[in-house]
């Protein structure tokens, strides 16, 4: 619908967002906080991304980071290339004029997310006009209501105020509102985690829909692993802010190689379990990370070598990568180094 | 949208309709604050200068011999019809008193607002942008210090050490040709200086007025600097304004239609609050200034125990205050549609 997609060079197999080794830290008054630590990934259009983790992983760091819409004194390294260009090298002006029309975002909080003085209308015409100043006010006003349309908001709540909505319609609108210029990537920050039940069902419909529709690269952030199951093409699982498992979603799901991921699995509340699992202990502190794995302290199979030994990303079976030393490459683990890590070296009590 | 458009006039017959027990509980407080002063308004005022018996025909006269309950209806069905009484000192109605000198008040009101909003919104959203940098330090102290220093003791300063450099009259609402010259058509001085179109007369109504409003305007300015600081620092971290930083909106116009304009209405609000404190403020800076207005006469009244005069201008000031709180709902409901329900 826009030129940016009509037409354009690239290709499904092109990746519209390309992330190599990207860092993000603050600077606080106990040092500097590793919120995401040499993270890669890559999205094709029409492409959905779950990425899971504990709260405290640096799921919204990442995102934000991509974005841009980091805290003031948080900063990034690394790169990321949308469609081969480098965000990270470009001026703050370029960069930011990229939002809205290429990059898009979601929130979690729908409720807080729309100035309550402000008219959805108003919203729209804000929006819409910042990037396509040339258009009509008919003009602008006919994408908004299309917009809503693909989100079931009927045109006649179009000069509503955001308090006469309940919060799914809020963040249907807040999705329309991020998808009226129709971005080529969107992050998606736990959109659902505000809503009921059947709201996230019904916004979750909605994102798969979108890229089928659109072709949009989605980055869905989210701790449900379900939703990841319904609505992701492949998941990355990150733990302090590392990604340590990364492949389609049959196959990291079906047979998790990280412990982590494992772990995470198994914490998950279903009718069919019984009984609650959780993984003892709590994320590390970022400003101080463990040496080696980060995970190694809270891990059930943690040996000698991953409490020494940063793991190496290897390519995992099935698919993706994965960093831990139990996938390998075993020619890299020091002699004795697949000995049982005993409990009292963990050092770490069990908190939980 | 129905239900926002149609609720509005719902809401100000509502608004409307809660002046009423306002109007019935202030007018029982000063009322009753008249009663529970010792002895009588009366020979408060007159004792001693009157026989007994013409001090008892002036009670008679004012209804002060009826029982309580008969004056306190009395009272309330003046009100009603818009009487509100006579002063006993120099005989008037309390009607005239106010027309005579409301207008100076609301000038000088109305004057000050302008000082105390045009030093209080800048400075605040200057010491909100540079958070706990030295400027906003120095605005923050400066509107503490304003607003904890009294009023007449800042006039005097004024007075001075401003007023001799800028040639600025320190006392009275225009010199004497002025007054001599306009024509009285509202009761407001400055806008019968308008009305005439002489400049010379324009001048000096400005020039008189200029130190009664920045002294009263400053001792106020603080509470919009601390107000305005505090909004636009929650406003520029507000989810909205991060997600419209997230949709591309040029950072300017972030500012202007979603930080500022959000951060201002609170400002209203406190517009409506600060009228009835500028209303006690005014007797003080009146008083400095030699001002003719409501609160120096009432100071006088007060002085002289005309508790009939003191009691229809205080029943008027409340009157003010209702009123003006009352339109500053209506307005905040026509800006902020989350107010109508």
């Amino acid at each position: 619908m826009t030129p940016a997609i009509e037409g354009s060079p690239f290709d499904r197999s092109t990746p519209v967002i390309d992330v190599t080794d990207l860092r993000v830290w603050y600077g606080t008054t106990r040092g500097a906080i590793q919120a995401v630590d040499g993270v890669s990934l890559r999205l094709s259009p029409g492409e959905t991304l779950g990425l899971v983790g504990e709260s405290g992983c640096g799921k919204s760091t990442l995102g934000r980071g991509l974005m841009g819409l980091l805290p003031a004194g948080a900063k990034r390294d690394g790169q990321v290339l949308f469609r081969g260009r480098d965000i990270l090298r470009m001026s703050e002006r370029e960069a930011y004029g990229l939002r809205g029309t290429s990059v898009g975002m979601i929130f979690q909080e729908p409720l807080t997310r729309l100035n309550p003085l402000m008219r959805i209308s108003e919203h729209f015409q804000e929006t819409i006009a910042q990037h396509e100043p040339d258009l009509s006010k008919s003009e602008i006003r006919e994408r908004a209501l299309e917009a809503l349309r693909l989100m079931g908001i009927p045109p006649t709540r179009y000069r509503s105020y955001p308090h006469e909505f309940s919060g799914g319609m809020r963040q249907r609108l807040m999705i329309a509102l991020a998808l009226v210029l129709r971005p080529a990537f969107i992050v998606a920050d736990e959109p659902t985690t505000a809503l009921d039940v059947l709201v996230e069902a019904q916004i979750i419909g909605i994102l798969n829909d979108l890229r089928r529709n659109f072709d949009t690269a989605l980055l869905l952030i989210t701790h449900n692993l379900g939703i990841v199951a319904e609505a992701c093409d492949r998941v990355a699982v990150m733990y302090a802010g590392q990604i340590v498992e990364q492949g389609s979603v049959t196959s990291v799901f079906g047979k998790p190689q990280h412990p982590y991921t494992r772990e995470l699995l198994r914490s998950t509340i279903s009718l069919s379990t019984t009984g609650l699992n959780y993984i003892p202990g709590s994320p590390p502190d970022l400003i101080d990370p463990p040496p080696g794995c980060r995970f190694h302290p809270r891990c059930p199979d943690a040996m000698r070598v991953c409490a020494g030994h940063d793991p190496v990303q290897t390519v995992r079976q099935g698919g993706g990568s994965v960093e831990c030393w139990l996938s390998g490459p075993d020619e890299l683990i020091p002699p004795g180094g697949t000995e049982r890590l005993e409990r009292e070296e963990i050092g770490v009590a069990d908190e939980a | 949208m129905s239900a926002s458009s149609g609720s509005l006039p719902r809401y100000i017959v509502q608004r409307l309709l809660l002046v009423i027990p306002m109007m019935w509980i202030l007018m029982t407080m000063v009322f009753l604050l008249m009663r529970v002063a010792p002895g009588d308004p009366i020979s408060a005022a007159l004792g001693g200068k009157l026989s007994p018996q013409a001090l008892a025909a002036a009670k008679h006269r004012a209804g002060l011999d009826k029982p309580l309950i008969v004056q306190y209806w009395d009272y309330l069905s003046s009100v009603l019809h818009l009487n509100f009484g006579t002063t006993f000192t120099d005989n008037q109605p309390v009607i005239d008193v106010v027309r005579d000198n409301g207008g100076a008040t609301v000038s000088l009101t109305l004057a000050a607002f302008i000082v105390a909003l045009l030093l209080g919104i800048p400075l605040g959203l200057l010491a909100g942008r540079l958070r706990d940098t030295f400027p906003d330090v120095v605005i923050r102290i400066f509107g503490i210090v304003t607003y904890a220093t009294p009023i007449f003791f800042s006039g005097l300063l004024l007075q001075i050490f401003v007023a001799p450099h800028l040639g600025l009259p320190t006392g009275g609402e225009a010199s004497p040709e002025t007054l001599f010259i306009v024509p009285e058509r509202t009761h407001i001085l400055l806008i019968d200086a308008f009305l005439s179109g002489d400049p010379a007369s324009i001048g000096d109504v400005l020039k008189h007025i200029a130190l009664p409003a920045l002294t009263l305007g400053v001792g106020i300015c603080g509470v919009f600097i601390r107000l305005v600081r505090v909004n636009i620092l929650q406003t520029v971290q507000s989810d909205y304004v991060e997600a419209a930083q997230a949709r591309g909106i040029a950072r300017g116009k972030v500012m202007r239609n979603h930080a500022l304009r959000n951060a201002l209405v609170p400002v209203i609000t406190v517009i409506g609050l600060q009228v009835a404190l500028l209303l006690s403020g005014a007797v003080l800076t009146e008083t400095t200034f030699n001002w003719p207005g409501l609160g120096q006469k009432l100071v006088q009244y007060i002085l002289g125990r005309d508790y009939g005069a003191v009691q229809g201008i205080i029943t008027i000031f409340a009157l003010v205050v209702i009123v003006v709180s009352v339109l500053i709902d209506i307005v905040n409901a026509l800006i902020d549609p989350r107010v109508r329900f």
